[in-house]
């Protein structure tokens, strides 16, 4: 697959590429044959019909397809382009793949309001857009041949990008019609497929994106090179809020290749003819900082802080009955659950290259906000987001991080300083530590059991507001919608609920998106909760989830289907090296899907935690391409285990205490525990996928060491000394 | 002024001793399909082979790469081992956002032409360097042991 930049850019860029590519560039094009292979055409992307925002179409047949949504790697493009190309009625061998261009009117996200690619919308807002797309470009199409036929569109089929005519026999493809058809303006409501005679969704499609990845040749922003570009790396604050006080620059500017040592209030950065220069040039500087306010502030205290708002005042998101009212007398329940700080630590550094010219701004990133990419680096650079233009890329991991601008911001503020193109990369070790983390959340959840049913049920949800800074217009009468979500709309039947948020922003340390979003937290505390109330009555986690969701039949399907193809209720056998067995189950109704996953653990003496297997159900409604999906949930899962295993960053003195990932640690191949993925098949409108795995599988291992071990852990991540002290 | 062999040509780079051979590979010589992850062998996103051997390009100063032959993921199509784990990552779909997997193939292609047959045990030892954030270690494990019983007559 080729994907093109936007405009006239992609002619530079894909000279660079050319240059870049040696061997492998050429190697590629005969060794995947029979993969969809696009065109490899250095053809400026602009070129073709335009038959709508989405689709262009050549005289050569290949059509070109503009990506409202970004890829990061889930499949996103191809899933996207599976839309498009089955109401078109043509096969993926032709397609090319552009990223769009910031265009908050064409490809602003239908849920989101804006240009995002995020909180696993990208299926369920595009699944009609796009498919109307499609079906509008293949109505000009019959059009076209119809008036050049003189007969009725109606007389016509298409198939493979053809046209034909076939009671003359007559037939010609989509590329010798394309011109014409730009003329023929579609319905607003084109007659859509009916599911059943799709030809591409629902199949396991190859992916576009991966041939060039297993060769080395895509393009990530990390990889931009344009001529006489130089490189750029940086140093913040190692306290949070600190600003430099000195720079002694001279020991820096005799190191070969050091250009230019460029100093900010916040941060220092050396630039060089390349990163070894720049990073050697960093660590020669010679940089006095201000500590700021924040130096003795430690993680003990931020706990305290959150702790102490969380019995403060916050505002009702929920209320149904009276929960407070039956909150009282035998059987209430109450327990706190504390999530921490998380870092994103995708594999792609931060990174930026900008170039700033009088009265312009050109920029090069991957990002998942396009639009406020732009606004960023015209506020960094002093211009109108008119004079800025962005170069989208793929993106080497997401996850939440590229939801955020700061790097493009920072990547400005450094390049304003440079002549020509600058390069700006983060090393790890400050991409730790600029990173805007999953916020710590605390979770105060009470429950009422009546004749073996929860009747009321009380959460109390205490961490910041993402979306008030991020997307305003969703944070409405002090309540955000995100870091509430799944607990305003659980799968359980309760009679009596009351749903708070107490908003309170830690000082200092800065918070964004995390893969799982508000739900990673909320579903956490609840699943954890009914597992603690089950475990207390001698019920069964599974029959006593069930017997609360009478009414959600979809809920219902995956909770079963998770639970027998678990074995749930069998004897667990622990490994021949011994040690404490257990399985937890864990629900999620959220991002418009259902899940339901089951974790066998098993638990060591010293009270390490070993993950054996998993096992998830799925239900997303319709499935645009098996495969991704099955993908997704197996990512989720090894995200999601990361986190509950190992994820935790933490403030001491004002630092943050992690710096790579020997300190801040990842799964790895030789913890994987045997995942599973089984789907529940309908007809229902798709649902989001990129997330839900990451959050069921938390509660999931944590209620499996609870039904190993009898200890229910409470703060995040797992501690293995807690475990065998046998106290949480 | 330095010679180093870089997928079979000779390569002069005007570069420090001490420069890792990644930032030599991606910066000067323009091959970027060799990653920047961590900087510490930490995460295995820079490997490339020295001589055949899966070595991690952030740790190696290119003063020491001397006349040995280095390949990187642009050029390990060209041997029979990384076509074959090319075409496994393939047919087992295992990419997803990629970053990773220039050092997952060069890592496993390295395993292959040592034990055309490596076990679970034999993988993980081999792969544990490489991390992979989206998560796609169970494809990884099957697309080696596809790769493994794939082998290709000479």
């Amino acid at each position: 697959m080729t994907v093109h930049r936007s405009a006239a850019v992609s002619r530079r860029s894909l000279l660079q590429a050319g240059a870049v590519a040696g061997g492998g560039f050429l190697l590629g094009v005969g060794l995947f044959e029979g993969i969809a292979q696009a065109a490899t055409s250095d053809e400026i992307a602009t070129t073709g019909s335009k038959l709508n925002a989405f689709i262009r179409i050549l005289p050569d047949d290949s059509v070109t397809m503009i990506m409202p949504a970004v890829e990061m790697g889930q499949g996103a493009y191809t899933s996207m382009a599976m839309m498009l190309a089955e109401e078109l009625d043509i096969g993926l061998a032709d397609v090319v793949v552009e990223h769009a261009p910031p265009d908050q009117k064409d490809y602003g996200n239908p849920a989101l309001g804006e240009q995002i690619t995020g909180g696993s919308t990208t299926t369920l807002a595009w699944f009609l857009p796009l498919r109307k797309a499609g079906a509008r470009a293949r109505f000009m199409l019959v059009g076209a041949a119809a008036r050049q036929w003189g007969v009725e569109p109606a007389t016509l089929r298409t198939e493979g990008g053809t046209v034909f005519h076939d009671a003359s026999g007559r037939s010609t493809t989509y590329g010798k019609l394309a011109d014409h058809a730009a003329s023929i303006v579609p319905p607003s409501e084109p007659t859509l497929k009916d599911p059943h005679a799709y030809r591409l969704i629902g199949r396991s499609l190859r992916r576009l994106d991966t041939p060039d990845k297993v060769i080395g040749k895509t393009v990530y922003g990390i990889d931009v090179r344009l001529p006489g570009m130089k490189i750029a790396t940086l140093a913040s604050a190692p306290i949070l809020g600190g600003t430099v006080a000195h720079v002694d620059q001279r020991a820096a500017l005799v190191v070969p290749g050091v250009r230019q040592v460029v100093v900010l209030d916040d941060m220092v950065a050396v630039v060089g003819d390349h990163m070894w220069a720049a990073k050697k040039g960093l660590e020669a500087l010679e940089i006095d900082w201000n500590p700021g306010p924040n130096a003795a502030l430690g993680q003990n205290d931020l706990w305290a802080m959150l702790d102490t708002a969380s019995r403060g005042p916050g505002v009702t998101a929920k209320s149904v009955g009276d929960a407070d009212g039956h909150l009282v007398g035998d059987d209430v329940f109450e327990t706190d659950f504390e999530l921490p700080y998380l870092a994103h630590a995708a594999l792609e550094p931060l990174n930026c290259t900008v170039h700033v010219t009088p009265g312009a701004c050109e920029i090069w990133v991957g990002t998942q906000v396009m639009g406020k990419a732009q606004t960023a680096a015209a506020e960094a650079a002093g211009l109108d987001p008119s004079q800025v233009v962005v170069h989208n890329h793929m993106i080497g991991g997401g996850f939440g991080r590229r939801l955020e601008v700061d790097c493009v911001t920072n990547a400005v503020r450094i390049a304003r300083h440079v002549d020509g193109p600058l390069k700006v990369i983060w090393t790890r070790e400050e991409d730790i530590r600029q990173d805007r983390f999953r916020p710590l959340y605390h979770m105060r959840t009470r429950a009422k059991v009546e004749r073996g049913r929860i009747t009321a049920w009380h959460h109390r949800i205490t961490g910041p507001s993402i979306l008030a800074r991020w997307l305003p217009g969703a944070f409405q009468k002090g309540i955000d919608a995100d870091a509430v979500d799944a607990a305003v709309d659980m799968p359980y039947d309760f009679a009596n609920v009351q749903v708070e948020f107490v908003r309170h922003e830690t000082p200092v340390v800065p918070t964004a998106f995390w893969r799982g979003v508000g739900p990673n937290a909320n579903v956490f505390a609840a699943e954890c909760m009914i597992d603690k109330i089950a475990h207390h009555h001698g019920l069964d986690p599974v029959a006593f989830r069930r017997a609360m969701i009478q009414t959600k039949p979809r809920a219902r399907a995956v909770l079963d289907l998770a639970a027998a193809r678990s074995g749930w209720g069998s004897p667990l056998k622990a490994p021949p090296e011994g040690g404490r067995v257990g399985r937890g189950v864990a629900l999620l109704a959220a991002f418009g899907s259902f899940l339901a996953t089951v974790a066998e653990v098993c638990v060591a003496d010293d009270g390490s935690v070993q993950v054996l297997r998993v096992v998830t159900a799925v239900d997303v409604g319709q499935i645009v391409n098996p495969n991704t999906l099955q993908a997704q949930v197996q990512g989720g899962t090894v995200f999601g285990l990361a986190a509950v295993l190992h994820g935790e960053i933490t403030v001491e003195q004002g630092r943050i205490q992690q710096t790579n990932f020997n300190d801040y640690r990842v799964t790895r191949i030789d913890e994987m525990p045997i995942l599973e993925v089984h789907f529940v098949q309908n007809d229902e409108a798709p649902g989001g996928i990129g997330e839900p795995g990451t959050v069921t599988v938390q509660p999931a291992i944590v209620n499996a060491v609870f039904a190993a071990t009898g200890v229910q852990l409470t703060r995040m991540p797992i501690d293995a000394k807690k475990i065998a002290r046998g106290a949480a | 002024m330095l010679e180093i062999v870089i997928n079979g040509s000779i390569r002069t780079v005007d570069a420090p001793e001490d420069m890792p051979l990644l930032w030599v590979l991606r910066d000067i010589v323009g091959l970027t399909g060799t990653k920047f992850g961590c900087g510490i062998a930490q995460c295995g996103a820079c490997t490339v082979h020295v001589d055949g051997v899966p070595l991690r390009s952030c740790q190696m100063p290119v003063g020491a790469v001397g006349n040995r032959a280095v390949t990187t993921i642009e050029a390990i199509g060209e041997t029979e081992v990384g076509r074959r784990v090319q075409r496994a990552w393939l047919d087992r779909e295992v990419v997803q956002c990629g970053y990773c997997q220039s050092g997952q193939i060069m890592s496993a292609s390295a395993l292959l032409a040592g034990n055309p047959s490596p076990d679970d045990a034999d993988i993980d030892a081999a792969m544990a360097g490489n991390i992979c954030r989206c998560g796609t270690y169970v494809r990884i494990r099957d697309a080696i042991k596809s790769a493994a019983a794939k082998v290709e007559p000479a």
